[in-house]
């Protein structure tokens, strides 16, 4: 075990990953020799060559394609979207070659990629820097979506997606790169993917958060234990394949669910979480699941806009307060 | 005074159930509360709990045997007691298939009167209609289509502990039954669920004031029955006598201003100010705040007061259920908005029908006085004048007052001429000094 | 398919040369090289009879393949979209000789002949359009997404230019893995248009990937032509902007296009460098069998079927004493008798079964 910043967990991983099979490479805008945009690719220029860790063009589409055809080929391709806001412009590759290939071919081609980047808010980067789209991309069958929250997660389960036979979206956050935490060493730990964690047991109500908003649901737990409720804190970890199981028995227990994420609340992965409890676990409920979302505007650029635009404490507290009946 | 035990209904859904274990031998002394047999209901096997202290002197259903609801089961008095005429009554009992078997909790003292709460007002002749999911869990619905609202866990949790949902209040949003009011019905089961607590209109009882009041039924008596007769022959279906009286409305009026100045945006109006006090008066005059009901008469725990509106397609009166406990604002926010929906013709039929006491006032269109025909069941209905500036004397002085005309239309079987009379003049009496309303 | 063998037939004599190409345009510089089937032998094998006739017989199974296509279209048998190759038969065919078997295709949805030259038995290719589950793609494709591992058949994509940067990215996979495996990439010059082409040109040749591009300009995308749709109409000349090599090909002689690719691997082989072939072809059919054609005269057509690329084969394999009418009698009856046992085949293959709808989304699924 040692202490570690999230951005040094997914530079381990990637670097073990890198070692330990010939056949998975990493490329992407500024990952070679600028030694990551956000550093996270630190030092795996020099560790492993310019054969293994190629620096892109700016040319999203083209480079996104090409590792899917080199998946086809028998590749592991790591490519990194600078940010995932980028990723926009790959999509044709990402939805329309890597989810389908499998299907489409009858099982011939599997595509073991990982795309990974920051996804999500960032400090004051405006509107079209700034998008959570993991909602888009786990709507597609064909694709896993994965988003931690600490750095012992991010490291575990970029291990298991960059090992993952399937395309896999992985959603790390900007925001959380210089997040500490203890990260077992261990050069075979992985976290599976499609399994839920429960960061924080309680009894009285659910909070399901994901990512940013892991650490914030945390917090409103501390202050909603101060005024008596008991607050059950679930990270999906995984988002596609979703662990619904844990969640429904955390539901069964508590009879109440509020969904926290900065994501934009239409059609976002709070809305099928929030189905598919009313689907699983209706006759458990005491209250409509409620969920804390982010602001369903383009994101703003005013620094007080920007922190109104996202959910903080304040809110997750006051929905599980709605939820139990409280004032 | 020996008693019948009777099926009890021990779950929503139950309507007979099979005798599955006897805990107590004829002879065997039984208190209050004491587990007397277990029942097998169509959900789960329950413990039927002995209503009153005695001995139970006859058992009157074997271990296995199916009863109906409300069938004699057993008979409890003192060892010593004559039961045979008990015994006789329930034999020939047939299964009775009335309204008068309402969900009652095990361990319910027997009331001397039917209490119902509100919900099955309606439910005269036939048990709360009630729809069956897959898994056991039920909405009930009144015969006048209003839903229990109930959050799904707190439903299961009610089915599973043999609550009856009627017996139930909502402490959630819309009088949402929500999990909490269950655990504290269970843990209250001791208290008696017929007589509501009704503190406030905030919080937990809320709701309440949004339901038809809770009322109780007295049988007619010779007397009243005797008057009934004579005056449907002679005066046809409803006997209308009516009282008229002037009232100084100079301090209401003052009242209704002062309230607007101090927020612009309530807008009170003086038929907001006379449905408080008409409301107030009928709740220190109970016997004009009832209906009449054939056989009984029904007096009312609150004032649901039906307000008259015009409408393009006539005369619909909209209800202020419990305008007792309703604030001013409270009424004047209701009443406008329950107005703007009758003529838009969005009102549902819950929300005029079943009104304890109507108003009508022709006030806005300069009419002095006028007699109203009485809504029946109502027991009568007040018909409100114009109000105007008048020369009256004041201490046998000539003054200028605010005054107004009331007229009230009695239904002869259940107002006499005096109640109705003292009930007008406490009417008059508030509302000529509105201070009365706190006192 | 290549050959090295002694018994060579001497240069063909009698091909049109380029100059002949009706609507030629011919464009210079940027090391365009014009390739003409009357080339100086040195500079590229001849072929001997056995690879002649072998080419002639695909090109003209992929003729009698998509006219079969056509009658089974229109009986409903094939559902959806159906792009005919009548007519770019050569495109194809000598392309796709002049690489190994272990090189790799990608081309768009207009792939039937592709696929069959690559070698992807016909019955596997009717059924597949049938939608059966014998169909290489298991029925889970149909006719814009034909899939074969075992020969190295990597689809059949529907959407115009997404198979670009797929080949791209095959050949990286090629030079990473460091075999001397290529990748030929077929698409449409309306193809030319999306970004995709132009970003993985630029990859190409930044990282020096063994890829061959191949225009098939068949003046028309779907309903509009060349000229409406594009600025600069010299395809090949695009490569200019790449400083990837390029070749303008007459895609209806198929030796030229064979000799044009066999350049292009030599390349790719040797030097890790793309190159882009510009082929101008025509289709004789509409864009799909959806496609009524109203953007062209029956005139312009007649024209192209002038230089019908199996007329033009037939005719210089007559004049090289290659083949005669009775062989060609002969082919005709065995491809008539292969592509009805393809109908065959896939009338009697059985539908997939219900539980394939869920199959393969995944390669490691993860159970609930």
């Amino acid at each position: 075990m040692a202490v570690m910043t999230m951005r040094d967990a997914l530079n381990r991983a990637l670097r073990e990953e890198l070692a330990r099979d010939e056949n998975v490479f990493l490329m992407g805008e500024e990952v070679a020799e600028y030694q990551g945009a956000y550093k996270v690719t630190r030092g795996l220029l020099d560790e492993f060559g310019p054969k293994r860790v190629i620096d892109t063009p700016i040319t999203e589409l083209g480079f996104a394609g090409l590792g899917v055809g080199a998946a086809m080929a028998g590749l592991r391709p790591i490519v990194e979207f600078m940010t995932f806001n980028f990723s926009i412009l790959a999509t044709d590759q990402i939805i329309n070659s890597a989810a389908k290939m499998l299907y489409m071919s009858g099982g011939q081609f599997k595509i073991p990629i990982v795309f990974r980047g920051p996804g999500g808010s960032a400090y004051q980067v405006s509107s079209q820097h700034s998008q959570a789209l993991e909602s888009w991309y786990a709507y597609f069958p064909g694709l896993k979506v994965v988003m931690p929250s600490t750095p012992a997660d991010a490291k575990g389960l970029l291990k298991s997606s960059i090992r993952d036979d399937d395309p896999v979206i992985f959603i790390e956050q900007e925001r959380m790169y210089g997040m500490k935490g203890e990260v077992p060493e261990d050069a075979d730990f992985t976290i599976p993917l499609g399994v839920a964690d429960i960061k924080r047991e309680g009894a009285d109500a659910t909070i399901v958060a994901r990512s940013l908003m892991v650490p914030l649901a945390l917090q409103a737990a501390d202050e909603l234990e101060k005024q008596g409720v008991s607050c059950e804190v679930i990270d999906p970890r995984t988002i596609r394949p979703l662990d619904i199981n844990t969640i429904v028995e955390s539901v069964k227990k508590t009879n109440r669910v509020v969904v926290a994420e900065e994501s934009h609340p239409f059609a976002g992965v709070g809305a099928e979480i929030s189905t598919e409890i009313t689907e699983r676990a209706f006759d458990y409920l005491d209250a409509p699941v409620k969920r804390v979302s982010g602001a369903d505007v383009p994101m703003p650029y005013a620094k007080n806009l920007e922190k109104l635009a996202l959910p903080g404490v304040e809110q997750i507290v006051a929905a599980v307060r709605e939820v139990s009946y409280l004032n | 005074m020996a008693t019948q035990v009777v099926m009890p209904k021990l779950s929503p859904t139950m309507e007979e159930g099979q005798l599955s274990r006897w805990l107590k031998k004829e002879g065997d002394k039984v208190s209050m509360g004491e587990p007397l047999a277990e029942i097998d209901t169509d959900k789960a096997t329950m413990e039927m709990q002995a209503l009153s202290n005695g001995v139970l002197r006859k058992i009157l259903i074997n271990e296995g045997e199916s009863a109906p609801l409300g069938q004699p089961i057993a008979i409890i008095g003192e060892a010593d007691e004559d039961i045979s005429e008990l015994l006789k009554h329930a034999q020939a009992a047939k299964p009775e298939k009335s309204a008068a078997a309402p969900a009652r909790l095990p361990s319910d003292t027997a009331p001397a009167v039917e209490v119902h709460t509100s919900k099955d007002q309606r439910e005269q002749t036939k048990s709360p209609i009630s729809t069956v999911s897959e898994d056991g869990r039920k909405t009930e619905e009144t015969a006048a289509g209003g839903r229990v609202l109930i959050s799904p866990i707190a439903a299961r949790m009610a089915a599973d502990a043999g609550i009856s949902l009627s017996a139930l209040r909502g402490s959630g949003p819309s009088g949402r039954i929500v999990k909490r009011d269950v655990e504290e019905a269970i843990g209250s089961k001791a208290k008696p669920a017929a007589l509501r607590a009704v503190t406030s209109t905030r919080g937990a009882a809320r709701q309440a004031v949004y339901e038809p009041s809770a009322y109780r039924d007295e049988p007619l008596s010779e007397m009243r029955r005797t008057i009934a007769r004579r005056l449907v022959t002679s005066l046809g279906p409803v006997p209308h006598f009516f009282l008229t009286t002037e009232i100084d409305m100079e301090r209401a009026a003052d009242l209704r201003r002062s309230l607007n100045e101090i927020d612009p945006e309530l807008k009170v109006s003086i038929n907001d100010v006379i449905i408080k006090v008409v409301a107030a008066a009928l709740i220190q005059h109970p016997q004009v705040n009832a209906s009449f009901r054939d056989k009984t008469l029904r007096y009312y725990e609150h004032a649901d007061i039906g307000v008259a509106v015009a409408t393009e397609n006539g005369l619909i009166t909209p209800i202020i259920r419990s305008a007792d406990l309703k604030s001013l604002s409270d009424i004047a926010i209701e009443a406008r908005e329950l107005a703007t929906r009758a003529r838009a013709r969005k009102l549902k039929p819950e929300e005029y029908t079943g009104a304890t006491f109507s108003v009508s006032n022709l006030g806005m269109f300069g009419i002095d006085e006028f007699t109203a025909v009485i809504n029946p069941p109502e027991g009568a209905i007040l018909a409100i004048g114009a109000m105007a500036p008048k020369p009256v004397a004041r201490d046998n002085q000539l003054v200028i007052r605010q005054t107004m005309r009331v007229t009230m239309s009695c239904d002869h079987r259940v107002v006499d001429g005096a109640v109705g009379a003292q009930f007008l003049q406490t009417f008059k009496k508030i509302l000529e000094n509105p201070l009365y309303l706190f006192v | 398919m290549d050959n090295q063998s002694t018994e060579s037939t001497g240069k063909p004599r009698g091909t049109t040369s380029a100059a002949a190409i009706i609507d030629a345009d011919m464009p210079n510089g940027c090391g365009t090289r014009v390739a003409d089937s009357n080339m100086a032998a040195s500079e590229h094998p001849t072929e001997n009879k056995e690879t002649l006739l072998d080419i002639f017989r695909r090109m003209l199974l992929i003729r009698r393949f998509e006219e079969k296509c056509a009658e089974s279209y229109a009986l409903g048998k094939i559902g959806g979209f159906c792009h005919l190759y009548i007519g770019q038969e050569a495109v194809g065919v000598g392309a796709i000789s002049a690489i190994r078997a272990d090189d790799y295709v990608l081309t768009s949805y207009r792939e039937h002949g592709q696929a069959i030259a690559k070698g992807i038995s016909p019955e596997a290719v009717m059924a597949e359009l049938y939608g059966k589950a014998d169909g290489c793609s298991r029925g889970k494709g149909g006719s814009m997404h034909l899939f074969s591992k075992e020969v190295n058949f990597l689809g059949g994509h529907a959407i115009v230019g997404g198979q670009i940067p797929l080949a791209t990215g095959v050949a990286f996979a090629s030079k990473y893995q460091q075999t001397d495996q290529v990748t030929l990439c077929f698409f449409g010059e309306a193809a030319v248009n999306q970004g995709a082409f132009h970003e993985s040109l630029n990859l190409a040749q930044l990282w020096k990937l063994p890829c061959i591009y191949i225009c098939e300009n068949n003046k028309y995308g779907m309903g509009t032509s060349l000229e409406r749709a594009m600025s600069v109409q010299n395809i090949a000349q695009k490569a200019c902007a790449y400083e990837i090599a390029s070749e303008f090909v007459d895609g209806m002689d198929v030796l030229a296009m064979r000799h044009a690719t066999q350049r292009a691997v030599e390349r790719a082989r040797k030097e890790n460098l793309p190159t882009l072939i510009e082929a101008r072809t025509y289709r004789y059919m509409g864009h799909s069998m959806s496609d009524p054609g109203n953007y062209r005269t029956r005139a312009e057509i007649e024209k192209y079927q002038e230089r019908d690329p199996i007329k033009l084969f037939t005719a210089t394999l007559k004049e090289n004493d290659v083949i005669d009418d009775k062989q060609i009698a002969e082919f005709e009856a065995q491809i008539k008798a292969q592509v009805e046992s393809a109908v065959r085949f896939a009338d009697e293959s059985p539908e997939p079964d219900s539980r394939e709808l869920y199959t393969n989304v995944y390669a490691a699924p993860i159970k609930d």
